[in-house]
């Protein structure tokens, strides 16, 4: 098959999911495939520009294994080209034989709870994004001037936030976090940070190396309430994975530790759920009433958290929610209402009727879920493109009635951002790093103005 | 500070570190020369990211973050090391 031309496959969203399946598509020999890359942003790598924390620059490196496909010949990077926005998943199939979803998900859990949209409560999400420079949130107002702040999740989102409102000025001063988050963050008065875990330090989900780290920070004590192991936990604990048993270590270590008089406070809490944010008289949040839990063993052998009855308050003039997110569905491509995803099996979207609908997948996040840690998403869609490749092998392939893929930018998406016009951002936000008096990676342009401007003369129509 | 592949990977060579990678530095990989002659993996502390993926995929808890590798494992860092100077 070698000398016909190569079937054409677009993948949309520029994140790791996206980027690993451009890879080993492009590394398929037989048959050979051309991959035309999407995002809504001018910027590529998703949640490694705007999710990975930027006092994290070694996991925000990852980005030089993706630089490696984009010096494919055939590959193409179209920035600035929204999916539902300027081109439909009706044009996707008319034109590209494959078509992937790397989407991601985007929308935040919300609490359900009274008092969930008082002024100082956020979802984390936007926070992140906010002193990640999305062009999006660059608006953000965050009131740093609370000295009390309850961040509502154990996962590692949850820690990000705790630690990047925890950092000195001087460890900022060296990151690419945006320049609007920094001043921000400089003038904080946070004295507390509480991060609230529904269940015990068993069933946390914290990576061990981000659990370390707030044990070294230089302007903060770390504190544990309740993280004594409950019966059915401390049973668990035997068959538990590395991960969870050396997370239960880590944190009897902070437990036993005494205060050594630092400027703030990172307390994890355990085994409550917010239940109720109080505001005061001028709508702002002022507490979190939460109910104590215990530990329960649900009918097939997990253990969930059960309300006691018994509640107390936590002051809080910020509170930030970090308890999952969902997909964003997207026209009419089947969603799965329940999951919060693209309504697929193992990577093929499915209608709601579970027969697969040719030419369409998904990978990473918006296929199984936000979890794992970037390289889990490697292998994610690594068995997608598996699944691509047994479909086109058995002739399940979609036919689209057009090549003429410059036709479709140009009347479609001519402001499209190629990689070129990516390289131009980039080279203007890395010369503003090295120009700066701390060496910072990158100063990042964060509204679309500048971002578009950056690409100007490297977009698809000039 | 790098991760490293430790004594329990020793006859397992399982590869789901491999597949989780997200800088493909753990090596040999099963399609590398050199695979079947190796007693374990080994992850090339210039490249690695410290990332913890292969922490999370190892079945035998093989893989350590370099300032967690237990005492008498210690050596596994300069094997790691070396193996991608002989390369």
């Amino acid at each position: 098959m070698t000398d016909t031309a190569p079937l054409r496959a677009a993948i949309v969203g520029a994140g790791p999911s996206g980027f690993y399946a451009a890879g080993q598509l492009l590394a398929v020999a037989d048959p050979q495939f051309a991959v035309d890359l999407y995002d809504r942003l001018p910027t590529p790598y998703g949640l490694v520009r705007s999710g990975v924390a930027p006092d994290h620059p070694k996991i925000k490196s990852v980005t030089k294994a993706y630089d490696k496909t984009t010096e494919h010949e055939r590959f193409r990077f179209f920035g600035h080209v929204e999916l539902g926005g300027d081109i439909t998943r009706r044009q996707l199939l008319d034109h590209y034989h494959v078509v992937l979803y790397t989407l991601g998900t985007s929308i935040d859990k919300r609490l359900g709870i009274p008092g969930e949209d008082l002024r100082g409560s956020h979802a984390a999400t936007e926070f992140v994004a906010w002193y990640n420079g999305h062009p999006d949130h660059s608006g953000l107002e965050v009131d740093l001037q609370a000295r009390q702040v309850v961040v509502v999740g154990a996962g590692n989102v949850a820690i990000d936030v705790a630690r990047m409102l925890a950092l000195a000025p001087s460890e900022l001063a060296v990151t690419d976090t945006a320049d609007h988050a920094i001043e921000v963050l400089e003038a904080s008065n946070i004295e507390e940070i509480t991060i609230l875990a529904r269940r015990g330090p068993l069933q946390a989900a914290f990576t061990n190396p981000e659990l370390l780290e707030m044990g070294v920070l230089e302007r903060a004590d770390v504190e544990v309430v309740e993280g004594e192991l409950d019966e059915l936990s401390a049973v668990a604990l035997e068959e538990a994975d590395k991960t969870r048993r050396r997370n239960v270590e880590i944190l009897r270590d902070y437990a036993a530790r005494p205060k050594t008089g630092k400027p703030l406070t990172v307390r994890f809490r355990f085994l409550a759920s917010p239940v109720e944010l109080l505001g005061d008289d001028n709508g702002r949040v002022r507490g979190v009433r939460v109910e104590r839990n215990a530990i329960v063993a649900r009918d097939d052998g997990s253990l969930a958290a059960r309300g006691t009855g018994a509640y107390d308050e936590i002051p809080a003039q910020l509170v930030f929610r970090s308890i999952g997110y969902t997909g964003k569905p997207i026209g009419d491509i089947p969603f799965d209402e329940r999951r919060g995803l693209i309504h697929n099996e193992g990577g093929r979207v499915t209608h709601t009727d579970g027969t697969h609908h040719v030419g369409e997948y998904v990978s990473g996040w918006i296929k199984r879920g936000p979890s794992g840690v970037i390289g889990t998403n490697k292998k994610d869609s690594q068995d997608t493109v598996t699944k691509i490749l047994e479909d086109v092998a058995a002739g399940r392939i979609n036919q689209p009635a057009s090549d003429d893929i410059d036709a479709l930018i140009a009347e479609s998406a001519p402001q499209a951002v190629t990689w070129d016009g990516w390289r131009a951002i980039d080279a203007i936000e890395t010369a503003a790093g090295e120009a700066s008096a701390t060496g910072r990676p990158r100063v990042k342009l964060t509204d679309w103005g500048a971002l578009r401007e950056a690409a100007r003369g490297m977009s698809w129509r000039t | 500070m790098a991760y490293v592949i430790a004594e329990p990977c020793i006859g397992q060579k399982d590869n789901s570190c491999v597949e989780v990678c997200p800088v493909d530095c753990i090596h040999p990989t099963p399609d590398e020369p050199g695979y079947d002659a190796v007693e374990h993996l080994h992850i090339d502390p210039e490249e690695c990211i410290d990332c913890d993926a292969c922490v999370e995929a190892c079945p035998v808890d093989a893989v350590f973050a370099g300032d967690q590798v237990p005492d008498e494992m210690q050596r596994f860092i300069q094997i790691n090391a070396d193996y991608f100077k002989a390369s």
